[in-house]
Formats: structure tokens, sequence, C-alpha cells
């Protein structure tokens, strides 16, 4: 089945956060408690419960006022750091590209929160299971309440109205948003540029941007750490590998204690003879 | 609107001003993104740089309360211009649609800010003889068709405009000129033939005292531009609620009956005589003067009131109806005076919460406490339902019986809504309300139910106007029976009626809404219609829903052709013209199907039948929009020596804010994460975590003048009192040189109030009681402040 794919076009956003407030609903995430801290944005970061967000950043061009709009979730890597570093391999690739988890299987070692380039999963402790699980976007996959399963596309986009956000299959929306990056350069937006077509292997979520991506708050060719990449490739098969090793040691040592005690034993003893 | 939503889509201009469309109709936005895509060039025109600004190709920052200086600015370089690059322009259409050419009394005069006939004693223009046009014997206005005569509108219109060149517009407005010149040469490129500029616009643009003439100035440059009538274009206004369209409509406003049929006044003693007092007259075969028909309105809305009650004999039961005192006024402001005066003694506050919605909101909520009894339904229990235990008020101090009646939201009851674009939508219910909610219909049946038993048993004066009454809705009332009845019947055939064209003044057609008439027919609910298939070139979706008039999509679309009927826009038809058939094809035409263009004129609502550059007769002040200083200013008016517009009404003269004290000014608006006084919005968790407390936004300037940093809590205080808020400094929001001062703005949400989950400070504490000349619509959006840290 071909990747599917959202395209989030930056010059479209008009911040009205229907989809922060969609994404809630659909997924059943409670609201959070907050304050005005001197900007409309709230809640201030992601969250086990806030999956999606929208950063508003106030800056000037040519002289005027500007205010650029951008979305902070879950870029669904194709070179997923989160998937590659977590050990109970709860994170994984849906068949259609997007970064999913199995929630039974996560321990909430928070691995992932610290190797996701984009700083997007979230661990929380229940304060009276004391049991902690990661949280993130999963592009309405998650079963039950699966959309994208379902032929709907996720609920973020279905509710923008200006059509900022459009969900396909991902070679189309390369495309599309190709075309759209070359009309903003020949509007002279020279900085113009399309994200996620080639970053860490490709994200499922692309962005149109009319300027480069730090000034939407964008890492610039984003990379999974050294430690992340050794993590699966090769300190968990070393992990393992040592694991297993002290088990058949320990069980050697456990049959050659045993061997050795049973010897000294009288009855034992009694019947060699 | 004279247009609609999808037809936003069509624009190549989109001037959004005194609105901030992107935050509070996001849904404009999938139109305006689409127009845009097409490569229309968006204007935003605004005292704040918002989320509209943010996605606009010009910005162009405004004073509060200065839209028609801004407008007056762009009449002038549209006139100017049209006169030197006359090919740019829609000249057939100014000619032959508007009223350029049309000789005006030569008692007409303008000095110094007033116009002739203005009575200082009464604060009114009395005499509005000279604002007419000179007419021939046969009663015929007088034309010069190359626009020179001095006394014709097109120079009086150039005369009157000449002080409002860029220098003194910048210098009211605040607004630098090159941004004036950006703004005014690129909508008037949507005067070009076959090009479309649409405005749009909001309560910004209505909460003044000049709101009606802010209005008034968007007519005068969509007329000018040829922008009336066609696709993509017109003057759209936002409404601010799902169905505030219907609510006026259906005439939830003192001075009007159902469709706009004006309300019976005190000197119309009989029906004859209120016929005579508002049906327009023409002699002028050219002019179609709808309004002709006024009287089968009123007679079919009196039958379907009425019923068998209604006969000839008594003027259908007009002596019913209660009649308006000259002069009285039921407005806003006006009824809460009353209120505290004691003269009104009981209240319905329904689905209205005017606590932190009106003006002034504190002296509002002192008038409810001189009432003996409120009844409050609602959803929640607003600020107005709980304004007797409200911060700071004992409740024992408090003498008012109040009753809240819990009601159900728009998905616990079935109907219909009309939307902005006048399209009327038939919606179903999808669940109960809870507990002992009611639904509206269900609540207004049973409540005259019980009047009507009360007055059946105890009489009392004018009896007979409520146990009279067509009330037959039984315990479970149907909206269907509401609506069919709206629709009307024709009480020979005992059918519905196809349209109000069927609609008599003999007492044998009922209608309790003739503009609505059409809209549930012998065909069935042409509201319920979802075809979504367009069969138009733009967009009209005829078969969707249904629209007022006739299921008309874009009203005054006899303009959209020229005199042969060829549409002036190839790509973007409305109607055309079949000579040979003598039929019009394309959307439903304005009036008159068997009349070519040159035998009717356009506007065919107007009795003269022309667009009105000059306001004949109509406006309370003024037939020119003329620029005054808002009821709270920091600076005079530079343009005439008439500080504030002269018909305005002012209620209390003592609290008026004076900028030595008050030295900035302050707005209200809202934002996409709240609804109106916020009941709907800040009750839900979800909304409330995106805009949690009442904030105020200022410019850099400001913030270090008064030692306020972003995130501070500050009092922002005015002539009506004070409130708390968490600063947000912006660079959104820059100083303005206004008469050669730095004046700042201080933006202020009205959300917020003492119920919900998250509560604040009301915006309105801060705003006057003092409304437009016309409408008497409170000026909201400009007043003074001054602010500081808390």
């Amino acid at each position: 089945m071909a990747e599917k794919a959202i395209l989030f076009d930056t010059t479209k956003c008009m911040a009205c956060r229907a989809c922060q407030v969609a994404c809630k609903q659909w997924n059943e995430l409670s609201a959070e408690t907050t304050k005005c801290e001197g900007t409309y944005e709230n809640p201030p970061d992601l969250s086990h419960k806030t999956w999606v967000k929208i950063n508003f950043t106030e800056t000037e061009r040519n002289g005027s006022p500007a205010w650029l709009f951008s979305r902070q979730a879950c870029m669904h890597c194709t070179d997923a750091a989160c998937v590659k570093v977590c050990p109970p391999k709860a994170l994984s690739h849906h068949e259609l590209g997007m970064v999913t988890y199995d929630k039974d299987l996560c321990t909430g070692c928070g691995y992932c929160v610290d190797a996701c380039p984009f700083h997007t999963p979230r661990t929380n402790r229940n304060l009276i299971t004391g049991i902690a699980k990661m949280e993130k976007c999963v592009m309405c996959t998650t079963p039950g309440l699966d959309r994208v399963g379902n032929g709907l596309e996720p609920a973020c986009v279905k509710t923008c109205p200006p059509l900022a956000l459009q969900f396909g299959d991902r070679d189309t929306l390369v495309n599309e948003g190709k075309s759209r990056v070359s009309a903003l350069a020949a509007k002279g937006y020279s900085n113009a540029y399309l994200y996620g077509e080639n970053e860490l292997g490709g994200l499922h979520v692309l962005y149109v941007l009319d300027d480069s991506p730090q000034v939407y708050g964008l890492p610039v060719n984003p990379k999974i750490s050294g430690v992340t990449v050794a993590t699966q490739s090769v300190i968990q098969p070393a992990g393992m590998l040592l694991g297993g090793l002290t088990i058949v040691g320990l069980g050697l040592n456990f049959m050659v204690a045993r061997e050795a005690k049973l010897a000294k034993e009288p009855g034992r003893a009694k019947k060699e003879k | 609107m004279t247009n609609h939503w999808t037809d936003i889509g069509n624009a190549d201009v989109i001037l959004i001003m005194g609105s901030n469309a992107a935050e509070n109709h996001p849904i404009s936005f999938h139109w305006v993104t689409k127009a845009m895509e097409k490569g229309a060039t968006l204007i935003h025109v605004d005292p704040r740089f918002t989320r509209t600004s943010a996605k606009a190709n010009i910005y162009a920052p405004m004073r509060s309360g200065t839209d028609i200086a801004f407008l007056g600015g762009m009449v002038k370089y549209i006139v100017e211009d049209i006169e030197k690059n006359p090919q740019s322009y829609n000249l057939e259409y100014l000619k032959e649609y508007t009223n350029a050419g049309w000789l005006i009394d030569a008692k007409y005069s303008f000095s110094d800010g007033i116009f002739s006939g203005y009575d200082a004693a009464s604060r009114a223009y009395k005499d509005k003889s000279g604002w007419q046009y000179q007419k021939d014997d046969k009663g015929i206005p007088k034309q010069d068709k190359t626009l020179s005569d001095p006394n014709c509108v097109f120079q009086l219109l150039k005369k009157h405009y000449s002080r409002y060149d860029l220098a003194t517009v910048s210098k009211v407005t605040g607004t630098p000129e090159s941004s004036l010149v950006k703004v005014y040469q690129s909508f008037a490129t949507s005067g070009a033939t076959g090009k479309a500029g649409t405005i749009l616009y909001a309560m910004g643009t209505t909460q003044h005292t000049v709101g009606s003439q802010n209005v008034r100035a968007y007519g005068v440059i969509q007329l000018l531009l040829a922008n009336i009538g066609i696709a993509g274009g017109g003057i759209n206004a936002l409404r601010g609620e799902s169905n505030v369209q219907g609510a006026t409509d259906h005439a939830i406003l003192s001075h009007l009956l159902p469709g706009y049929l004006p309300v019976f006044g005190s000197t119309d003693t009989t029906l004859a005589k209120y016929n005579e007092r508002t049906t327009p007259k023409t002699s002028d075969p050219k002019s179609g003067n709808w309004w002709k028909n006024r009287p089968k309105y009123t007679v079919s809305l009196l039958k379907a009131w009425y019923g068998d009650a209604a006969t000839k004999d008594n003027e259908f039961g007009y002596q019913y109806l209660p009649k308006v005192q000259a002069g009285a006024n039921y407005t806003f402001i006006a009824l809460f005076e009353a209120m505290e005066k004691g003269t009104i003694k009981g209240l319905l506050a329904w689905g209205q919460n005017p606590a932190v919605g009106g003006p002034n909101s504190m002296a509002i909520r002192k008038a409810l406490a001189n009432l003996d009894w409120m009844v409050d339904m609602d959803l929640w229990e607003t600020e107005t339902a709980a304004f007797w235990k409200r911060p700071g008020t004992d409740p024992k101090s408090v003498k008012t019986e109040v009753f809240m009646l819990p009601a159900a939201a728009s998905y616990e009851k079935e109907g219909s809504v009309a939307n902005s674009g006048r399209w009327t939508q038939w919606r179903y219910k999808a669940i109960d309300p809870p507990g002992d909610a009611e639904d509206d219909l269900w609540a207004i049946v049973h409540l005259t139910d019980k009047l009507r038993a009360l007055y059946a048993k105890e009489g009392g004066p004018n009896a007979d106007a409520i146990t009279k009454l067509t009330w037959d809705y039984g315990e479970h009332p149907s909206p269907h029976q509401v609506a069919k009845e709206i629709n009307g019947y024709d009480l020979t055939t005992g059918k519905l009626v196809t349209n109000f064209v069927s609609l008599k003044d003999d007492g044998s057609t009922t209608s309790g809404n003739w503009l609505f008439s059409g809209s549930y027919n012998e065909n069935g609910n042409m509201m319920a219609r979802r075809d979504n298939k367009d069969n138009s070139t733009i967009g009209l979706y005829s078969n969707w829903s249904w629209s007022w008039p006739l299921n008309r999509r874009i009203i005054y679309n006899r303009a959209s052709v020229n005199l042969e009927g060829v549409p002036f826009d190839a790509k973007r038809p409305v109607v055309k013209w079949n000579a040979t058939d003598k039929k019009w094809s394309g959307d439903v035409i304005d009036g008159f199907g068997a009349n070519a263009p040159t035998e009717i004129y356009p506007f065919i609502m107007l009795s003269d039948g022309v667009g009105h550059l000059f306001g004949v007769g109509g406006m309370a002040d003024g037939p020119f929009p003329e620029h005054y200083e808002p009821w709270e200013t920091p600076t005079t008016n530079a343009l005439s020596g008439t500080q504030l517009n002269p018909a305005a009404k002012v209620w209390r003269p003592s609290e008026q804010g004076k900028p030595d004290k008050y030295p900035y000014v302050g707005t209200t608006y809202r934002v996409s994460e709240h609804w109106q006084a916020g009941a709907m919005t800040r009750n839900l968790p979800w909304l409330a975590e995106l805009m949690p407390e009442m904030f105020a936004e200022i410019d850099e300037d400001l913030a270090d003048e008064k030692g306020i940093g972003n995130g501070d809590k500050v009092v922002v205080e005015g002539a009506r009192g004070e409130i708390k808020a968490v600063a947000i400094v912006t660079k959104r929001l820059r100083p303005l040189m206004v008469n050669g001062k730095a004046v700042h703005t201080v933006g202020l949400p009205w959300h917020y109030g003492y119920q919900g989950l998250v509560t604040g400070d009301s915006a309105n504490i801060l705003t006057p009681y003092i409304g437009d000349a016309n409408t008497t619509i409170p000026e909201y959006k400009a007043f003074l402040v001054n602010i500081r840290r808390a």
C-alpha cells in the first residue's frame, strides 16, 4: 500500500487551532490547566495529553509585523529514532509509514523522549498505579479510534478550515509540496522549502515553508544521535549478548556448584561407592 | 451578505476591514484561501495586526473609529482615477445603475461637518428635503449622464471628499500615506470591467457612533467600482452568530416586523395610514420599486398571526398590535436604562448574556438588580443568570427574583438556521436535551399557552392581542408547522403558496415572513435540500438548502450585465438576458423576469431603482458618510469642526472619558477560541485551555513607557470602571501618529466574566453607553483607557 502523509502549508495556516481541539476530541485527551503567559500559544508544550500544537512566532518582514504559525507534532520519520531506541519494541512503523506504538508493551522508559530530534514523544507516570507510558500522535491510527484505517483523514486534517492540512499518498503530497514551494519562490520567497521530503529518510509530515526551517523552529538536516543509532544496532544486541552470556554463565556456575555440593553429601558419596 | 460564503472564492481582490475574519469566521478563510490560490490579493485594514493580517498581502494599521476617513480617502482616489483613467472602470454601470448622474435638490448643503436640515436642539436632521432629487414635471428625477452638472451626485461626491487628501487622512487614521496608497490602488483595480472585489466586514465596522455610515461608505466604493451584483463582489457582513441572520430576518429588533416591515407607529392610526407612510412610490416607469408590494406582506403577516380573527372589517387585526410611540427608543441601552429607572420590571434573558456582552457592564448588572423578576434561559448559568451572587455582591441585597430555565443546544433541537450568506439550512435533532432542558420552540409555545389561559380567564388591556392569536401548536410543537406558517398558505385552496409573488393584500393569503415565502412550499422543505452539485460556473450551489429571496444567491444580480443583458464578467456570469426568448438564465433573476435590462433599473428594492452613491432620504446622519471622532477620542476632528456624529444618541454625557486621564484607545474584540460572552466556550475544557485568561494587548513602546513586561498583571481603567488582565506585549501593535502625536491602542477581548471554568474581568466594564445615529448600536470598538502594572 502507498505510504500516507500529511502536508502542512504554513502559508495557509491561520492558527485557529481547530486541529488542537479536534485532536483532543477524537483521541479522547483531556484538557490542560493553563495560564496566559503573554502569548496566544497554549498549552505551553506538547504533553501526554497534547499531541499537536500550533506555535506562534512574532517577527518582522520588510519592516512590517509578521506572525508565523507552525505545527508541532510527531513527524512520523522513516528513519525514526524512537523506533530504534525503544527497548521493548513498543514503537514501530505502521504499514502506511506513520510511527505508531503498542501501549501495552511500553514501559515508559523515556528513551524515545530523549532520542527524538523533534522532541515529540512525552511520558506520563500514573500517580496511583505508578506505571509510566509514552504518548504521541499516531496520525489517528489508534486501534478502536482508527480513522485512517477506516478510510478517513486524521481529525486535524478533517477540521482545518483553510485546508492548510492535507492528507493523502506521500508521493502525491511531495509533488504538491514541491509545486507550492516553486510557486512561493517565484513570488520572491527565496528561502521557500519543502521540509520533510528527504529529512530522516523522509518524514510523513511535510511542511511547505515560505522561509528557512530555523525561522519556523525546525532543525536543519536533523540527525539521529550516534548513541541512538548504536542503541539498536550495537548496544542492544551487545546487551542481549552479554545478558545471554551471563545467563549461560550463571547456569554453568549453578551446575558446577551443584555437582560440587552433591559430591560433598554423604548419601551421594555412599551411593557412588 | 449581498453574496454568500462560497462566492468569496470568486474575488480578485478581498478587502477585510472591521473584521478579523481568520479568527472570528475561520470558515471564511476556506474561501479566502481558494481565491488567493487563484491569485487574489488580500487586504486587511485593522487597528491590530491579527491572524487575518498575518495572511494578508497588504496590511494597513488604522486608529479605531476612523474608517470613514480611511474610506473617504479611497473614494477621493477612485473618483479622481475615474476621471484620469476612465478605461480602468465600468462607466456604463456607474452611469446607468447608480445615481452618479442624478441631480440633487439645490437646498442640499454641507458645511463644517453638518449637512442641510440639522436641528441642534434635538440632535437630529429634521428637514431632509434637501437630500432629494430634482424632478421633472412628471416626477421623474433629472439626470446628467455626462456627470458634469455641479448638482449631480458624482460632482457632489467629488466635492465632499476633496477634503480627504492623503495627508489629512493619514493625520486622522494614523495610517502611513504609503499604506493608504497601496490599499487604494490595489482595491481600485477591482473597478475594471471583468474584475471583482469583495468587502468583508463585521462588528469592527458597525460598533461605532458612525457604524451605519461605515457600511454606507463600503456601498459608495462598491458602486463606484461596479462591484455590487457580480460574482466575487458585494458587501458581505460576516454575522457574529450562526443564526443572527435569521434573527434579523425574523425581526428580533425593536423597529421591525418579520421580513423588514417597519414596526407600526403611534401616528399610523389605521392600517391604511401605515401603508401610506411605509409604501414607497415612484413615477418612474423604469423603477421596479418592489416595496410597492409591502401591503400584501403586511396583511399576509397579520392573517398568519390572527387567522379568522383578522378580517377586512377589523383591518386584519392591525389594532391588536401595539404601536411604537414616535421618538421612543427600545434598543439595547435604552432598555437597560429603563430597567435602571424601574420602568421595566421583568426580563426574559434568553440565550443572551448582557452582564458580559452589553456595554458599560457594571451599569447593566446594577440595572438587573432593579427588576422585580428575571427569567434566564440558557445552556449554562451565565453571568447574567448569576448577577445577584457575583463577586462583591451580597445576595441578600438583591430583591430581583431570578428563575433559571435550562435550554437545548443546537444539536438537541430541529429547525432552520440562516447563515450570513442567507442560505437557510434545515438541521435535525441528534439527541434529546439533558434533564429538564427544552428547546426554544417548546418554551415559547408553552409560555404563550399559559399567557393565553390567563388572559382568557382574567382579561386585561388589549387581551384580544393574545387571545385571538392563531396558536395551535399543541403540546409538542413542530418546527415544520412553524416553517410552513412562515412560508404561507393560499386560504382559498388551503395549499402552501409557491412564494411571495402569490401573496395578496385582501386577506386570502397568509405568510409569517414574506422574505422566507418559498422556503417550504408544496414542493417540500426547500431548506432541507442537500444536493451539492453546482450547475453554475460560479459556485451558486442552487440546490443546496434555500436562500432568501426566492433562492437567489447573489442579490442585485441585474447589475451584473450591461444594457444588452450580456454579463460584464464573461468568466463569472451570474445572469444573462436572452433578447430573443425574452428570458433570463443563471441565478434567480432579481425580479421582473420578463423585463430587459433597459426596461427596469437593477436596484429594485430602492424606490428610484439605482444604487445610492448619495443616500437619498434614508439615513439619520447624512447622505454621504462623513468622518466624526468617536465619543471618546484622544484627538480633535481634523476634517471638520464637528467632533462627534451630530445625530449620535448620547445616554450618559457625564460618563465621558477624556484623554488627559485616559490617553489610550481601547478596543474590544473576539478570538477564535472563545464565543461571544463566553458561556459556550469558557465552560469547555478544551477551549478554556487555549485562552485561559483575560488579557490586554499593548505595543512595545507603551510597555516600556509604563514598565510593563510581557505576561505581567495590569489594570486597565476608564471613565466607567477598571479591570485586571494579563499583558501581552506585542510587535503586532504599533503606536500610530495621529495629529502629530503617538497614539497607542489597548486591545481587549470581551469574552470573560465571573462564571465558568475560566473566568476574568469583562472588557465591557470599560465600554460606553453611546449609540450610532441610525441603529444605536453601542460604540464597543473605540473608547479611552489608561493602563498600569497591577
